[in-house]
Parts: structure tokens; C-alpha cells; sequence
């Protein structure tokens, strides 16, 4: 899952507004069909929303999903 | 699937099957390949194919008389292919090849006696398989040398016997056959062959022969039959020889597995259909040009019958045998990826194949098969029909489905079964047809459900028969009354799942009663779609067509029609798993025509609409609004949901005078619009409002979301159960701009819910 990641241009200008802080790449845990993968993406460093841009999740992260599905 | 099941589905697919060319050759020439490659001006590629398979080819390939024209296909499309000119066109201009280098020794001797054709040929079988090979004769070529000039130019018989040398034979010629001593040599070979056109058999009694093995009474001794004069038999005499005599220094039996040895019967299928008329060239002494042109007749015959037919067939490039063994290969994997998954729940489950298919082979039975092992084993992605089956739950739920007697009723002769897709479609004919159904027909009960087909053609045979249990009761509460059902899909499910019930189709009904009042008859011409529920009730298609008639509609069949129709790219919840396929297939179907289509299928209506096609269903016919129904649009999946709600409220409360709205989820208060991004991409996505809305409610309450410094932009996200879903929207206080939405399926751990 080393291949997932997120392009700059897809978190740029978001922040958390709960927490008023900037996106930062955080390690965190995505888990599909009993597979478990640590990976990095951008996150609010004191509430921990994680965020998925389109790209990833209809790219790379589709991509595993169906990857996993076929397993 | 079973080894053996999976040879039986083999078996039944003919592509493979040889040409019939090849299978009436005595010598099984692969005249199909070389024609192709003459088509193509490749003489010496050509010539390479006639002498992988014929001893002698310089010889032969002047000699053969062309015995598979008498099965050739193109025969009864012009006539059948000058095969033999080609061949000795391909010999005069070829580049000649090598003879074939042996296999390796295998310690056997054999003596050939005689050195006409059938000699000359067993010993180039022979020596070519690693037979130590003498041939002994008084001389080369016995009745070849009748032959000269034109029709066997000097040296093509030379080159051929140092061709034998070459592989390995030894060549004894000049010997006076008197002075052979059969018993010594019988005693000093392994085998012994006997050309009797070119020996006398009188010095070589040889007794009774065996049409099949042409063995003798002495074991070791074999012999043709004497009096052939075809070269191209006695070629295949010799190759049948050499046959025997492997088996025979083999030690395995003499006559097991021998049937396709000479000509035989092929089960191959080439249609004629589309295929013009062409004459051959009837200039025997071809030039490049004139060969070219008669190897272009070849019709390079075989079957993909159901391939021609079928748009999902042949987006996976191949044809069912081929398929069947990647299914089996599949449902083998222990780990590793499944390669086959989307192909098998791609297939439509129509059932067009096997009605195409010489040998009725049928790609739903084995894909549907495969399904059910699929999610047996646990092994059904979870994407592939998800939607559908959450979808058809709604059509089942509290907020959609219905089972009631008529207003004011207490007993139903029948009940009116109008299906899930129809009301999601189209309400208004829903509700006109219960109208005119209760007002004809007495008291009519209605039932809103769904027939569980998404069960069925996920693979889910439980769910779908919890489903038709469920079905059972209801209809049975209601008295057990004849279901009127208008969906074809419909219409075959409950047929199967309720064989106690008397089911007729809403136009079976519509036929006996006459038009409704407010039908639009109108002299127009449209193409019918048959839609593939209704291939094998040949009475439902003909009731559709009688309505029409009686419309004054002029019916076009497009060419693939009635028990052959395709699938409009829903069946086998086809754009549930693979959607891009789905509108493939809707694209193919709705390019077949050029008029208008018109169905009773609400589902092809809306996969041909959606891809632009003008097409309507029979019931904007015979209970038109006001809107041209050609260009309705397909409703996408919110409207779907909404529609069968609204449907079921405003029955409730125009038809039985009652509150019919249900209890409000929390969700469904958020006041939402969308921009024209945001509903395009939740169509393709597959996101409904109500996913949108849970968002919405779950940011609103939890006060989590991001935003965007550069747009102003807010964005949430939910995961109501197995699908997270992010929504980028504007908050306008009053209501939010739906700007985008996306999903995956996969679990963030320890972040937001
Ligand atoms: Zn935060």
C-alpha cells in the first residue's frame, strides 16, 4: 500500500475547521476485506480527520479495493 | 465446477472444432491456414503449411484432386474452393522448404517393399517419427513415372527421394523383389510394410488385410490394399501404415482412438449467412493475381455464432469454450488474484447464446453457476452487486412496498403486480394501468415488491428464495388471487417461484379486454425490443405485437429479435458490475435501428435512453401523458427511490384515504441542491441524495468537516455502513450547494466515523 499516495495539489487549501490547523501527513490505518495497511495521508494533527481527495479514492484506492476483492 | 463438467461444456462449444476442409482431407492438410496465408500473397508461408502435413509435398501438392471440396462451405456460395490449383500453384512458386528433420532414433527397423506412393509415403512417415527405414524396390516412383512435363515437371520426384535420404532412409532401389526373402527379413525387422501397387502380391501372399490396422495374419506384416489409384489415398495408406506400425512396436493397442485418422465429420458450424456469392477463378493456370483472389473465397470458416450476437461475449475477445475453462481455472484459485470475477459477472444471464448456439451452449447457466459457488465460498466481491441488492431492499421496505385488496375490497379476483423498476420508472403509467385495471376488471389488489431477480442473478439463492417466501405471504394474505404482472422480468421470476399461482402477463389481459381509453393510436413505425425475459414466451411477444397492431403501429424486427434478442445491458445486474460494459451494450442495441424503439421492459427503455436512443415503453402508448415519451429521460438512482415513495404515498392517500407518508428519517430534512458536477458524478458513482443527505446531518451534528481557504468550500464525510462517503458542498444556511461527492469502500481506522 506504499503506492497509495496523495498528491500535493489535492489537499492543498484544506484545513480543519474544528481545529483551525493545516493537513499534515499523518501514518494511519486503512483496513479492506481483512487486509490492513499503514499508510501516509494528510490529516488534522489534533483531531485526527483524515482526508481522502477524489483522486485517491477513485484512483489508487479504487484500484485496491478491487485488487483485494479479486484476492 | 467439476474436471468433468467442465469437459462436458468444452465438448459443446465447436469453434475449436477443425474446418471441414482439413477433417475431409485423407492427409488432414490445414487448408483453412493456407489459404489464409495465399489470400495474403505469402507463397512461401503457404507452402510451409502443406509440407508440415504432407509426405512428399512436391509430389503430392501436384497430385491431389481436392477431396474436401465436396464439403467446403463456400460450395454453396459459389462454389467450392479450387483448392487443388492453389496447391500446385503454391508448388511451382514457393520457395521449397527442408524436409523435416526426424524425431530422435528409436532403435526400431522396418523394411518398406515397394517404391510407389504408398511406399515412398509410409517410408517418409517412418523415418520422420526415428524408424530406421530400408526400402527396398525394383524401382522409385512406380506409377509417378506415367507422369511428366506439365503435371510432373523432372527433378520434383528426385528431390523428394533425397529428401527421404536426407532424413534418413536407406534407399535399396534396382532390387529384383524375387530375391527378397519375406521370412528372413520378417524375422530381421521389427515391422514389415508391402506396397501392393508396386509388389505383386502373388510373391508376397499376404492373406486377409484389416481395413483399419491393414495388419496381415502374420504378426509384424502390413500391407496396403491393392488397386488405389488416387495418389492422395494412397498417401494416406502409407501415413496409415506408419500408424500402425508405431502402435504396434509400441505395444499399445492397434485400433483404440483411430476414428479421426481418415476423413471425418467435423461438428464445426460456419453460417452463410451475409456471405455473398462469389464465383471461383475459373483461370486454372493461376498467376499471383488470380491465385490470390480464388484463396480470398475461403471463408476462413468458423462458428462464434453467439459471439456475433452478443456485445459481452465479445468484449472479452474469446468465445465460450475458452471462457468455461477460464471460469473453472478461476473457481480453482486458492490464493492469487481471480482473473475471471468481472467476466463472470458480466455475463447478461439472457440466455441468447444457447438459442444461437448449434450445440445450445449457455454462458448464463455457467456463469450463474460460477456466482453461486462465488459467494458459497465467500469469494463474491462485495462491489459487484451491493447496489442492486440495497436497492432492491428499498423496493421491499416499509416506504415502497405495498399488498393490499382494492379500496373498500375485502377480496381480490386479481392483483395487480406492476414491479419494482416500472414504478421507479414511471409512477404515472403505474398508477393510469391500476386505474384502468380496477375499472375494467373489478376489484383489483395491488402489490408493490420486487420479484428478487437481483438475488437470483447475484448468485444469492437464499436471499431470493427469503424473498419469494416473502412474496408467498403476502399474496397468500390477499386470498391467493391471479397476478397480473406487466414486467417480462417479473412475469418469468414469479412463474418460477410461485407454480401454484395463476400469472398472466398485464398485456395478455390488455389483448383480452381491448385498448384502454386514452391509447394513442397513431400510424408510426417502431423497432420492437423484445426484452430477453420474454425470450422463450412466444405468447407474451406475440400479445405485445397484437396491442401494437391494434395501436396501428407499423413493427420493424431489428435483426436480432424475438427469442434471439439481446440483453439491453441491465440483465445479470451487468451495469451493476461492470457499467461502462452495460452502456456498451445499450449502445450496440440502440445502433441496431434507425426508427424509435419501442419496449415492454422498463428497464431497456431506460438503458436505451440513457444512452441517448429514442425509445418508449408500451404502457407511454397506452396511457400517454403529455410529454414526448421518446425523450424522457432515464431517472437516475435517487429519483428511482423517490419515485416508488411518492407512488406508494399518493395511493395511500388518493386510493385509500389514508396519511401514507411514513416517519421521516432525520436525513431527509436537509434541504439539498446539486450542481450539475455533483449529479453526474453521483450517477456514475452510484451515491444517492439520501447518502449525500446522512453527510450532511452527520457534519451538521458532529461540527467536523474541513474547509477550504481558496474556494470556501466545506467538506464532510460518513460511513453509514460499508461505503464512506465525502460530500464538498456550501453551506447557504438555509440549504447546502452539493459542489462534488465521492466514496470508497475502504475503512479509515481510528479517524472519523
Ligand atoms: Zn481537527
Amino acid at each position: 500500500m506504499s503506492v497509495i499516495k496523495v498528491p500535493e495539489a489535492d489537499v492543498a487549501g484544506w484545513y480543519c475547521a474544528t481545529c483551525d490547523e493545516e493537513m499534515v501527513l499523518q501514518s494511519v490505518e486503512l483496513e479492506y476485506l481483512d487486509s490492513l495497511f499503514n499508510v501516509e495521508l494528510p490529516a488534522c494533527p489534533k483531531c485526527r480527520f483524515v482526508l481522502i481527495p477524489e483522486g485517491l479514492a477513485l484512483g489508487k484506492m479504487h484500484q485496491v479495493e478491487q485488487l483485494l476483492e479479486d484476492k | 465446477m467439476e474436471q468433468s463438467e467442465l469437459r462436458q461444456w468444452e465438448r459443446q462449444c465447436v469453434q475449436e472444432e477443425v474446418p471441414p476442409c482439413t477433417a475431409a482431407c485423407p492427409l488432414h492438410v490445414d487448408a483453412r491456414t493456407f489459404c489464409s496465408l495465399m489470400a495474403q500473397r505469402r507463397w512461401d508461408k503457404a507452402w510451409q503449411i502443406l509440407a508440415k502435413t504432407m509426405p512428399l509435398p512436391g509430389v503430392l501438392a501436384r497430385f491431389c484432386d481436392g477431396p474436401c471440396k465436396g464439403t467446403c462451405v463456400r460450395k454453396d456460395a459459389g462454389g467450392a474452393i479450387e483448392m487443388e490449383f492453389l496447391e500446385r500453384f503454391c508448388a511451382e512458386n514457393a520457395k521449397p522448404v527442408a524436409p523435416p528433420r526426424p524425431l530422435p532414433s528409436r532403435g526400431k527397423t522396418v523394411a518398406v517393399l515397394g517404391g510407389g506412393m504408398t511406399g515412398l509415403c509410409a517410408t517418409w512417415e517412418l523415418v520422420r517419427r526415428g524408424f530406421d527405414v530400408t526400402l527396398y524396390c525394383s524401382s522409385l516412383g512406380g506409377s509417378l513415372l506415367d507422369y511428366s512435363g506439365d503435371i510432373l515437371p523432372e527433378g520434383v520426384l528426385e528431390r523428394e527421394i533425397e529428401s527421404l535420404r536426407t532424413m534418413g532412409a536407406t534407399i535399396e532401389a534396382g532390387v529384383d523383389i524375387l530375391l527378397v526373402q519375406l521370412d528372413l527379413l520378417l524375422d530381421e525387422k521389427d515391422a514389415v510394410f508391402v506396397d501392393s501397387d508396386a509388389v505383386s502380391t502373388d510373391l508376397f501372399p499376404i492373406g486377409m488385410l484389416d481395413e483399419m490396422t491393414l495388419g496381415t495374419q502374420r504378426a509384424g506384416l502390413f500391407a496396403s490394399r491393392s488397386g488405389e489409384v488416387s495418389f492422395i489415398l494412397q498417401a494416406a495408406t502409407g501415413r496409415r501404415a506408419a500408424n500402425s506400425i508405431e502402435r504396434y512396436t509400441q505395444g499399445v493397442s492397434m485400433v483404440t482412438g483411430r476414428e479421426l485418422e481418415g476423413p471425418y465429420e467435423t461438428r464445426l458450424f460456419t453460417s452463410l449467412e451475409k456471405i455473398e456469392s462469389v464465383s471461383p477463378v475459373l483461370d486454372k493456370a493461376y498467376s499471383e493475381l488470380t491465385a490470390q483472389d480464388e484463396a480470398k473465397r475461403c471463408l476462413q470458416c468458423e462458428c462464434m455464432e453467439c459471439v456475433k450476437g452478443c456485445e459481452y461475449l465479445r468484449h472479452f475477445k474469446y468465445y465460450p469454450k475458452v471462457y468455461v475453462r477460464q471460469i473453472y481455472n478461476n473457481d480453482s484459485i486458492v490464493m492469487g488474484t481471480r482473473q475471471a470475477n468481472t467476466m463472470i459477472n458480466s455475463c447478461m444471464l439472457c440466455g441468447q447464446c444457447e438459442i444461437i448456439c448449434p450445440e445450445d451452449f449457455s454462458m448464463a447457466d455457467v456463469c450463474l453457476e460460477a456466482r453461486r459457488g462465488m459467494v458459497a465460498q465467500g469469494k463474491m466481491p462485495p462491489s459487484a452487486h451491493e447496489f442492486a441488492l440495497r436497492d432492491m431492499a428499498f423496493a421491499n421496505g416499509a416506504q415502497s412496498a405495498l399488498a393490499r385488496h382494492a379500496p373498500g375490497a375485502d377480496i381480490s379476483e386479481y392483483v395487480f403486480f406492476p414491479g419494482c423498476q416500472l414504478t421507479a420508472s414511471d409512477p404515472e403509467g403505474v398508477l393510469a394501468a391500476y386505474d384502468d385495471l380496477c375499472r375494467r376488471l373489478g376489484s383489483v389488489g395491488l402489490m408493490l415488491h420486487c420479484c428478487g431477480i437481483p438475488a437470483e442473478w447475484s448468485g444469492q439463492q437464499a436471499l431470493m428464495e427469503e424473498s419469494m417466501e416473502v412474496l408467498r405471504e403476502k399474496w397468500q394474505a390477499l386470498g391467493g388471487p391471479k397476478i397480473i404482472v406487466a414486467c417480462p422480468t417479473c412475469l418469468k421470476t414469479l412463474r418460477e417461484g410461485l407454480p401454484d399461482a395463476a400469472i398472466v402477463s398485464h398485456w395478455a389481459i390488455l389483448r383480452a379486454l381491448g385498448l384502454p381509453a386514452g391509447a394513442k393510436v397513431q400510424d408510426i413505425s417502431l423497432a420492437i425490443n423484445d426484452p430477453c425475459a420474454a425470450r422463450n414466451d412466444v405468447l407474451l411477444r406475440e400479445d405485445v405485437r397484437s396491442l401494437l397492431d391494434s395501436l396501428h403501429i407499423d413493427v420493424k424486427e431489428p435483426e436480432y429479435s424475438g427469442e434471439k434478442t439481446p440483453c439491453c445491458g441491465y440483465g445479470g445486474l451487468l451495469s451493476t458490475a461492470n457499467p461502462a460494459l452495460g452502456e456498451a451494450v445499450a449502445r450496440a442495441r440502440g445502433e441496431a435501428v434507425e426508427e424509435d424503439y419501442v419496449t415492454y421492459c422498463v428497464m431497456c427503455r431506460d438503458m436505451l435512453a440513457k444512452i441517448g436512443k429514442r425509445a418508449v415503453h408500451l404502457y407511454d402508448l397506452l396511457y400517454p401523458g403529455n410529454d414526448d415519451p421518446g425523450v424522457r429521460p432515464a431517472p437516475g438512482y435517487s429519483v428511482r427511490r423517490e419515485n416508488r415513495v411518492y407512488l406508494k404515498e399518493r395511493l395511500l392517500r388518493e386510493l385509500w384515504c389514508e396519511d401514507g407518508a411514513n416517519a421521516k428519517q432525520p436525513y431527509e430534512d436537509i434541504g439539498v441542491e446539486f450542481t450539475e458536477q455533483a449529479r453526474s458524478a453521483m450517477e456514475d458513482r452510484r451515491i444517492l441524495k439520501s447518502d449525500v443527505q446522512k453527510v450532511l446531518l452527520q457534519a451538521n451534528t458532529s461540527g467536523c468537516h474541513l474547509v477550504n481557504d481558496k474556494t470556501g468550500h466545506k467538506l464532510a464525510s460518513f460511513r453509514p455502513v460499508v461505503v464512506t462517503y465525502w460530500v464538498e458542498y456550501e453551506d447557504r444556511g438555509t440549504e447546502f450547494i452539493v459542489h462534488n461527492t465521492w466514496c470508497h469502500r475502504m475503512h479509515i481506522k481510528g479517524a472519523q466515523q
